[in-house]
């Protein structure tokens, strides 16, 4: 019988953790966190990126070890100096950056580390049976000898949860589960959490979405800048308080948002096609305009076309057909625009992959901050770049952006994902574009830069730019768009004004049922 | 029967030439399916020849001079395992090293052990491996065709060369129905799922060096003391590089990087047959012109017939944990 919420269990409980100290050098990514995990509770642990959630979770399974502190798991202490003493000790993790193997099979992957045996002919067959039991029980659906790499990334954290309860796990820390998946995939996830909560397994939620804390944890921990602040019974808190905890400061629940001051056309766009890599085509006669001091909207589930329309508009994917006119000048199949040629004319974008596309993770911020814009003479001493200037206007740029450490020498991908798109919004919107692109702006972003970002790309609105901003986000778009496109199967199925959207009506219109 | 003639030959030397192409080729595939990037092959079979020719001169014995060679070859992996696992130092880097130290040791230990111009002394048949004689060669040589073919492909060859072939089927098997090679498989693609899954990366990754360097051991042995006799500076002559070709186009596959082996092989052997042979209207076909061929053959085959050669995901880079 599982304890009722909020009341005290009478066994001992399932995780504590007590005075776990780490450092990375010099971050101190964890100080004195003390944690308990009641059994049989799905338990939240909130913080901002780089508050030391991750690092925490981390020392928990073994994956790196605390230099201080003691674990304790069912009243027993354990020393946990590798992932196999936390295996052995119950505990199983679902990384935010799935630990797959892309080209093996979901039973392969499954039985990785618990093959049963040296041969494993001999023991496949059990464990498929086993995999269909779990599978089936708490309603994890996925095909055993489907390769993972093929498999939708829903399907894939569906293997990853099936891995750890393959393992006997009865503890599951999951770490920021709903960031890469859909509203209905995280729908789903959390019906299988409550099924683990009701066969008494302890789930250990991370994530920096208060609304999924709110909707399915029983109780919850508050970490900010590598100390634990808060715990909280979840019944008895509300987003407000834990908002604040997690900043340190209050949240404006509203961003003033003025009416929009709307001039001439900036961005035409007409029966626009795209094909992807694949000779799919993606993008299907897809015809709007944005017009100055107006920000657009396009909503729909991801794969749905958004990324290819965005890449198309870019510079960065070829037209089937179709134009497009920024400006005087018109764009199409016969006459292509590059990327370089597209920010002359007065085009910025904001990639939606930032590690990918926005940046170079392996170089300086200073080298990211004038990326695609590295010709400039601005940037140069002759035929070499001006690093002292660079420097000077990357600081510039960090200080206005709050980008955190404001240190132009270090390495991309040391900042958090937070501050790595502060960075590179700086960049595109520094140069004052005529057009923004923006996907997925937040994405992987906390509270406190979320908002930031929403509130630079409405001031750069009211100074009368066109921007497009493409989300997976429901709450972005209602917030930020003066008008809203859906987008399904490639092509826009409707266009709402906010103040007549809601979430539902929206909702039907992504999954084309509208 | 002319022609008969003409390939039964060829077959047979194509053999010859495969052995040790596919024992490196093997190694590389351990190695390199783990993550493990190995462009050291050359420098290992080629201590190994060195190894093989000067323990088997010495002591007489061919089996010591195998031992020896798979030795000394296994050190130079762990050697090579050292560097890239446990100083996670750049792996292309280190094999280079690894060639670069053995063509010059090699030579200075023969100089200095055998002064004879950094040769071995030339090895006696009782300390070399000598042709196998099948049953009955006497009775089915008589019948035309399979009889040359018995006596001449499979048969005629010696007693490392039918190991070589079986291994082949063995990588293959323990690759795809072993729990070692679902976990050599899984951490060249992705360490980290090995390492949360509560594995250890580095001891998989040293078990893959190891098996290579002891693969090229024998390889080695084979090019000293059975295809040659002797040790002669250099004298693996690039065959380390031919067998890495082999890998890439066999996709990192067993049977795949066998028949790169066997294809490179029979060019080889085909080079040899073609040695003065006048092409009408063109005169002879330089020699160089057919050794040439394996790598032309490589850089034609990669650039589109056999599709994209997609290495393993996270060959080439050191597992770090901490970031």
């Amino acid at each position: 019988m599982q304890p009722p919420a909020g009341q005290p269990p009478v066994t001992a409980p399932a995780v504590e953790m007590r005075g776990i100290d780490k450092r990375f050098g010099t971050v101190h990514a964890n100080r004195a966190v003390d944690l308990t995990v009641a059994k049989g509770h799905i338990h939240g642990l909130i913080g901002e990126n780089g508050a030391g959630k991750s690092t925490l979770m981390s020392i928990l399974y073994g994956f790196y070890t605390a230099d201080a502190g003691d674990i304790v798991i069912d009243g027993r202490k354990v020393a946990i100096a590798e992932s196999r003493d936390a295996i052995a000790a119950g505990i199983e993790m679902v990384h935010q950056h799935f630990m797959l193997v892309d080209p093996m099979t979901v039973l392969e992957n499954v039985i990785l580390g618990v093959e049963g045996g040296a041969l494993l002919r001999r023991h496949v067959p059990k464990a498929r049976a086993d995999l269909k039991r779990i599978s089936a029980e708490y309603g994890l659906d996925v095909d055993p000898d489907a390769v993972v790499g093929e498999l939708p990334v829903g399907a894939q954290q569906r293997v990853e949860i099936l891995k750890a309860l393959y393992r006997g796990a009865e503890i599951l820390i999951l770490d920021e589960p709903t960031g890469v998946l859909t509203p209905q995939e995280a729908t789903d996830l959390f019906r299988v959490l409550a099924a683990l909560r009701a066969q008494g397994k302890t789930v250990i939620l991370v994530t920096h979405k208060l609304r999924e804390i709110m909707a399915i944890t029983d109780r919850v921990s508050v970490m900010r800048a590598g100390q634990m602040v808060g715990h909280r019974h979840t019944a008895e808190t509300s987003r407000e308080e834990l908002g604040e905890l997690m900043i340190g400061r209050k949240l404006a629940t509203r961003l003033d948002k003025a009416p929009a001051k709307i001039g001439a056309v900036a961005l035409q766009v007409r029966d626009l096609s795209v094909r992807d890599a694949m000779g799919v085509q993606r993008v299907k006669d897809v015809g709007f305009s944005i017009r100055a001091g107006e920000i657009v909207g396009i909503a729909g589930v991801s794969g749905n076309g958004q990324t290819e329309l965005m890449e198309a508009l870019a510079g960065m994917r070829r037209f089937e057909a179709g134009s497009v006119t920024i400006g005087a000048t018109t764009i199409s199949a016969g006459r292509p625009a590059m990327a370089d040629e597209l920010r002359r004319l007065g085009m910025a974008h904001v990639p939606e992959d930032r590690l990918r596309t926005g940046m170079v993770p392996a170089f300086a911020a200073r080298e990211s901050a004038i990326l695609g814009y590295q010709d400039d003479p601005a940037y140069a001493r002759g035929p070499l770049l001006d690093w002292p200037g660079i420097e000077r206007y990357t600081l510039g740029l960090m200080e206005k952006y709050e980008v955190k450490p404001p240190i132009p020498r270090l390495r991309g991908s040391l900042f958090s994902g937070g501050n790595q798109q502060k960075l590179i919004m700086a960049r595109e919107m520094e140069r004052d574009p005529a057009v923004l692109l923006v996907g997925q702006p937040t994405r992987g972003v906390d509270i406190g830069g979320i908002d930031f970002i929403h509130r630079r790309l409405l001031a750069m609105r009211d100074r009368g730019k066109a921007i497009l901003l493409v989300s997976v986000e429901l709450d972005e778009i209602l917030r930020l768009s003066d008008r809203i496109l859906v987008m399904f199967d490639g092509r826009l199925v409707g266009e709402l004004l906010p103040e007549h959207a809601d979430e539902r009506q929206l909702g039907l219109l992504m999954a084309g049922a509208a | 029967m002319h022609a008969l003639d003409q390939i039964i030959p060829i077959m047979a030397a194509t053999i010859r030439v495969a052995v040790p192409l596919v024992l490196a080729g093997i190694a590389g595939l351990f190695s390199e399916r783990s993550g493990v990037v190995d462009v050291g092959l050359e420098g290992k079979m080629l201590a190994g020849a060195f190894a093989a020719a000067a323990i088997a001169s010495i002591t007489g014995s061919v089996w010591l001079g195998l031992l020896a060679a798979i030795a000394t070859s296994a050190v130079l992996g762990v050697l090579h395992g050292f560097v890239c696992i446990t100083q996670k130092g750049d792996q292309v880097v280190s094999g280079v090293a690894v060639n670069i130290l053995i063509s010059g040791l090699t030579m200075t230990l023969g100089l200095a052990w055998f002064a004879q111009g950094g040769q071995t002394p030339p090895l006696p048949p009782s300390a070399r491996f000598s042709e196998v004689v099948l049953p009955l060669s006497g009775l089915i040589g008589q019948v035309p065709v399979l009889g040359p073919f018995y006596t001449q492909v499979l048969g005629g060859q010696n007693i490392l060369v039918y190991p070589t072939f079986a291994l082949v089927p063995l990588a293959w098997w323990v690759l795809g129905s072993t729990r070692f090679g679902l976990r050599i498989r899984a951490v060249g693609e992705s360490p980290a799922a090995v390492d949360t899954a509560g594995v250890s990366v580095v001891r998989l990754r040293y078990a893959a060096v190891l098996i290579a360097g002891a693969l090229c051991g024998i390889a080695g042995a084979y090019i000293s003391t059975a295809q040659g006799a002797g040790f002669v500076r250099d004298m693996t002559g690039g065959r380390g590089f031919l067998a890495l070709a082999a890998l890439v186009l066999g996709k990192w596959r067993p049977w795949s990087t066998l028949a790169g082996c066997v294809l490179f092989a029979a060019l080889d052997a085909l080079a040899i047959r073609l040695q003065g042979v006048i092409v009408p209207g063109l005169g002879a076909v330089p020699v160089e012109f057919v050794q040439m061929l394996p790598y032309v053959m490589t850089i034609v085959l990669l650039a589109g017939f056999v599709g994209r050669a997609i290495p393993p995901r996270a060959s080439g880079q050191p597992y770090v944990k901490d970031r």
